[in-house]
């Protein structure tokens, strides 16, 4: 027994040294002269994983299932041969992407999904709890064990008079001190790493000593010791190979503590977030086990010798005190005190800050940046408000863990505590391994699983923990709930047999990992979370994505940015961050007003490292007017957004269309340029003549006068043709461009139809042709306008004469009432129109007879006019002729 | 034996006055109505010059232009295009199949005649 005024002062020396070489460690860090540059730290900090569990409960452990302590450290060992691999690429990535914490890290594989990094904070927090109650309840136990002659750890005592209490003060304490002291931007802690590091070592030197002391101390040699303890059946059983059933449990625990060694909170902090080289997981890979291996030597000498020397009834659990404490060795018992404390604070103070991180950034920070973000935008300085979400996080964190300890964990030795907090953290598993080697897991998957993971964990492990404390009713364990016995919490549908930590391990995982693998494959993955994937998967792969390649779309001020940035780290902090990246790239820092995509994307790296990835990207997304994409993510985008395709689409149509519009119009202009070019033809033909034979005139005076008059007679018939020309090519602009004036009405058809003839019937006559009419005695009423019906049918039928043969020429007019119309019809027993050029010949200058019969004595424009002026009626022209047997021309119209 | 001119063109005023101008130069006129008269009258004798309308019925001025440049036996007979169409790249068309000259309507009488007058000469 020793002096609690002994004990407790030499413990908060400990402790304040552990403070001083962080403080000094932090210090050095700043100067850049990292204490932690020797991979041997980065080893010594990962056997944080050595906790109190180790120091006392693997003792214990062994003490009651002899090699039954080995699986939880066989299965790190095992998984550190896969750590360059693994390891490296969490780390790379990680750094790549400022991760923060074990949350961040999920949330930001699986497209920075603030749910997901929730998600992990919760199940972290409250499966982490039963580990923090275990390392407050070793520190109070041990140090009852020295103070107290006779220990009574047994009862409950109320929370003031009990030692756990005032441990989990202090530690919470320490643990602000350690983690919280400052915010930076890399959230790493040098001096932290430091200090436990040196704690590692602490806890091995004191374990190794009593495990020395016991051997040669209490025995000759350790082979003295074996053999005294073979000499009794009970301790023989402890160091057998166990049985089948028992080799299930091992399996499953060497599984489980393989997995979580990279899934605790605080291994992903020591091992992935404050890793500082690559080259430190190679050798961490072979010094980690080794320091295992060493730890663990002892455990069974100490637990063997325990049991020899206290019998079975012995706490088993504090056999590394009471061996030292039963042989007056005070100084080693000390010591050996100093070691579990070491191990108890080590693993507080690096899992109270990597939660606290988690609470603060995936948490906290999103439920902030939800629900009051102008809150956020107001205060000038939030690294304030985020060292005192920190810190009250710790505090939270360590009060779970002391309210577990206080009313659950009486009943529950040391390691049975940490198997449900190791049972927990592994339901990250298979969403961080599928994370990073997986590219099609996906945030839905992540979630499914993990989720039915951990319910699976609360149901089968936590629950009956409550249950077995009094706290609820115990009868759901043996009945099931509802009396449902295939819902028994520990033989979960009838699968029995098995340990209850290695049956809550078979049914999370078999469900975790199910539902992971099945939604991810029939879930479809988000922009950012493609993005992410390959950033993951493709850590190591040499060229690939690098952080660099990011486009940048709009503008952020270099002073927005900076001031957005100090407001989470501190306004020192983000100035000289900034102006190193600035200089990093050669540029001064001031001379830059609007930024770049690349300083946006350090910005955002850095506040990752404040906030975490999804904060962050709410941040800069404030700042930054337009949008921080990555290369990536714009292939992906363009790759995938069917709205894109859709819309090139669009693009492509409107752009035929324009096309099209294009080249109606360069054939509109085609048919202009054809159209003047004809109209000055005809124009210039009579001209032509008519300049041709007043030349002759007045150059030749003394003509005779036959001559004379024939050239003269010549000269006026070319001029009224010029004019007729004239006067259609105006008609027929008039018509196309609709300014002609118009007079329509209701009026009689025969009466219109007899006016026509009336006006072509000499020019008939002057041929020989008589016009047969067809026509009805009483009016039709027809809707036209007057003059310009009546230019339609003189063109149809002066083109009638023009076309019959002279003498036996033949020419009808008719008048038919339809159903749809009055229907005007002019035939003749002329040439005919070849079937393909019976739309052609209402075209403009379209002279069908051209090739055939000579060139007619017309402007080629009438038929065109005349269709013009019908359409403008409403009405229909057309031709049914064939060549050799006429031609008869229809005008349909309205009636009226 | 005067030159020879052979008028073509399908506008009988047009053919009309080119004959009297020709015949009042004194040279010896033939004419035709289209081009196919044209290579016909050109079959039964060639004339010394060509005076050729462009758009005619049949075969149209450069079709004919083409078929007299194309026989060696013809390599003599000058052509002067006659086109009421003025723009530049029927002008350079009808020069480019080998006609001689190439003359716009409506047309000077003086300078016809001065024209086919330097071609005979």
């Amino acid at each position: 027994m020793l002096n609690p005024w002994l004990v407790i002062p030499v413990a908060l020396a400990y402790l304040f040294l552990l403070f001083a070489l962080a403080w000094w460690g932090d210090r050095r860090a700043d100067q850049g002269k990292s204490l932690i540059s020797w991979p041997g730290i980065y080893a010594l900090s990962i056997a944080v994983y050595c906790t109190s569990w180790t120091f006392y409960g693997s003792v214990g452990r062994a003490a009651s299932s002899g090699v039954g302590f080995l699986p939880i450290y066989l299965g790190p060992t095992l998984m550190a041969s896969l750590w360059w691999i693994l390891l490296r690429k969490m780390a790379r990535v990680s750094k790549a992407q400022r991760v923060t914490s074990i949350a961040d890290f999920l949330s930001a594989r699986y497209g920075k999904s603030t749910l997901l990094g929730g998600l992990v904070t919760v199940i972290a927090v409250i499966g982490i709890m039963p580990y923090i109650s275990l390392q407050l309840k070793a520190v109070s136990a041990s140090f009852q064990a020295l103070v107290l002659a006779v220990p009574e750890h047994k009862a409950v005592p109320p929370v003031f008079e009990d030692t756990a209490f005032y441990v989990a003060l202090l530690l919470a304490a320490f643990a602000i001190l350690f983690g919280t002291r400052h915010i930076d931007a890399s959230e790493r802690h040098e001096g932290m790493v430091a200090a436990i590091a040196f704690e590692s070592l602490i806890k091995l030197v004191a374990f190794m000593a009593v495990g020395l002391f016991v051997c040669f101390g209490f025995f000759q040699s350790p082979a003295q010791l074996f053999e005294v303890a073979a000499a009794d059946p009970q301790l023989l059983r402890l160091f057998t190979i166990p049985d089948a059933k028992a080799m299930g449990d091992f399996v499953a625990l060497t599984l489980l503590s393989g997995l979580v060694i990279i899934t605790l909170p605080r291994q992903f902090q020591v091992a992935v977030v404050e890793n500082v080289s690559e080259d430190h997981i190679r050798h961490a890979a072979w010094m980690f086990p080794l320091y295992l291996l060493l730890i663990n030597i002892f455990v069974l000498p100490i637990a063997l010798a325990g049991r020899l020397a206290f019998g079975p009834d012995a706490n088993p659990d504090l056999f590394v005190l009471d061996l030292p404490l039963g042989a007056g060795q005070s100084a080693l018992a000390l010591f050996a005190f100093l070691g579990g404390l070491s191990a108890a604070t080590g693993m507080i103070i690096v899992e109270t800050v990597a939660l606290a991180t988690m609470v603060c950034n995936d948490l906290v920070m999103p439920a902030l940046l939800r629900l009051a973000p102008s809150h956020l935008k107001d205060r000038a300085d939030l690294s304030g408000l985020l060292l005192s979400i920190r810190r009250w996080a710790i505090v939270g964190v360590v009060g779970l863990g002391y309210l577990y300890a206080h009313f659950i964990g009486q009943s529950y030795a040391l390691v049975s505590i940490g198997l449900v907090s190791f049972a927990a953290a592994a339901q990250f598993a298979p969403a961080l391994l599928g994370g990073i080697f997986w590219k099609g897991g996906t945030r839905a998957g992540a979630l499914c699983g993990l989720s039915a993971g951990a319910l699976i964990w609360f149901y089968t492990l936590l629950l009956p923990s409550f249950a077995r404390s009094g706290w609820i009713s115990g009868a759901f364990i043996e009945t099931g709930p509802f009396g449902l016995e295939l819902l028994k919490p520990y033989a979960l549908f009838g699968l029995s047999g098995f340990d209850s930590i290695t049956h809550a391990l078979i049914w999370s995982m078999l469900a975790n990992l199910g539902l992971y693998v099945a939604v991810s494959l029939v879930s479809s993955q988000g922009t950012l979370e493609r993005i992410q994937a390959t950033m993951f998967v493709d850590a190591l792969k040499p060229a690939g994505e690098s952080s660099g390649g990011r486009f940048w779309r709009g503008t952020a001020q270099m002073a927005d940015l900076l001031a957005l940035t100090a407001r989470f780290i501190g306004t020192e902090n983000a100035e000289r961050a900034f102006a190193a990246h600035a200089a990093e790239r050669g540029f001064e820092l001031s001379a830059m007003d609007v930024v770049d995509a690349d300083f946006v994307a350090f910005a955002e790296r850095l506040l990752a490292g404040a906030i975490g990835a999804a904060s962050a990207r709410v941040m800069v997304a404030s700042v930054a007017k337009g949008e921080v994409m990555g290369l990536t993510e714009v292939m992906e985008i363009l790759d995938e957004a069917s709205q894109v395709i859709a819309y090139s689409q669009k693009l492509e149509a409107a752009s035929a269309e324009l096309k099209a519009a294009n080249e109606r119009l360069t054939e509109l202009d085609r048919l202009k340029d054809d159209f003047v070019s004809t109209v000055t033809h005809e124009l210039r033909t009579p001209l032509t003549s008519i300049r041709s034979f007043s030349e002759i005139l007045r150059d030749n005076p003394d003509l005779d006068l036959t001559q004379r008059q024939e050239f003269l007679r010549i000269v006026v018939e070319e001029s009224e043709r010029l004019t007729r020309l004239i006067n259609q090519v105006l008609d027929l602009a008039k018509v196309e461009a609709g300014s002609l004036g118009w007079d329509i009405r209701p009026m009689d058809a025969v009466e219109v139809m007899e006016a026509a003839l009336a006006a072509t019937r000499r020019l008939a006559q002057d041929k020989g042709i008589v016009i047969e009419e067809l026509l009805p005695k009483a009016p039709l009423q027809v809707l036209a306008d007057r003059d310009r019906l009546i230019q339609v049918l003189i063109n149809l039928l002066s083109n009638a004469v023009k076309f019959t043969p002279q003498s036996n020429g033949r020419i009808r007019a008719e008048l038919v009432v339809r159903d749809d119309g009055i229907l005007f019809t002019v035939s003749d027993n002329g040439p005919g129109v070849p079937e393909a050029h019976h739309e052609a010949i209402f075209d403009k200058f379209r002279q069908v007879s051209d090739k055939q019969t000579g060139k007619p004595s017309g402007t080629g424009l009438g038929l065109a006019i005349s269709r013009g002026i019908v359409e403008h009626l409403n009405g229909r022209v057309w031709v049914e002729s064939q060549p050799g047997f006429g031609a008869t021309f229809h005008v349909l119209l309205p009636r009226a | 034996m005067g030159r020879s001119v052979l008028v073509v063109d399908d506008e009988t005023n047009i053919v009309m006055s080119l004959e009297f101008l020709m015949r009042q130069a004194g040279f010896e006129v033939r004419v035709a109505r289209d081009g196919e008269q044209a290579l016909d009258e050109m079959a039964k004798q060639a004339p010394d010059l060509i005076l050729l309308d462009v758009m005619m019925p049949k075969r149209d001025g450069y079709d004919v232009c083409q078929t007299v440049r194309a026989n060696p036996e013809w390599k003599n007979v000058r052509i002067i295009m006659l086109t009421a169409k003025g723009r530049d790249i029927e002008r350079e068309k009808g020069l480019a199949l080998g006609a001689d000259d190439y003359i716009t309507k409506p047309f000077s009488t003086r300078e016809v005649v001065e024209r086919v007058r330097q071609y005979l000469s």
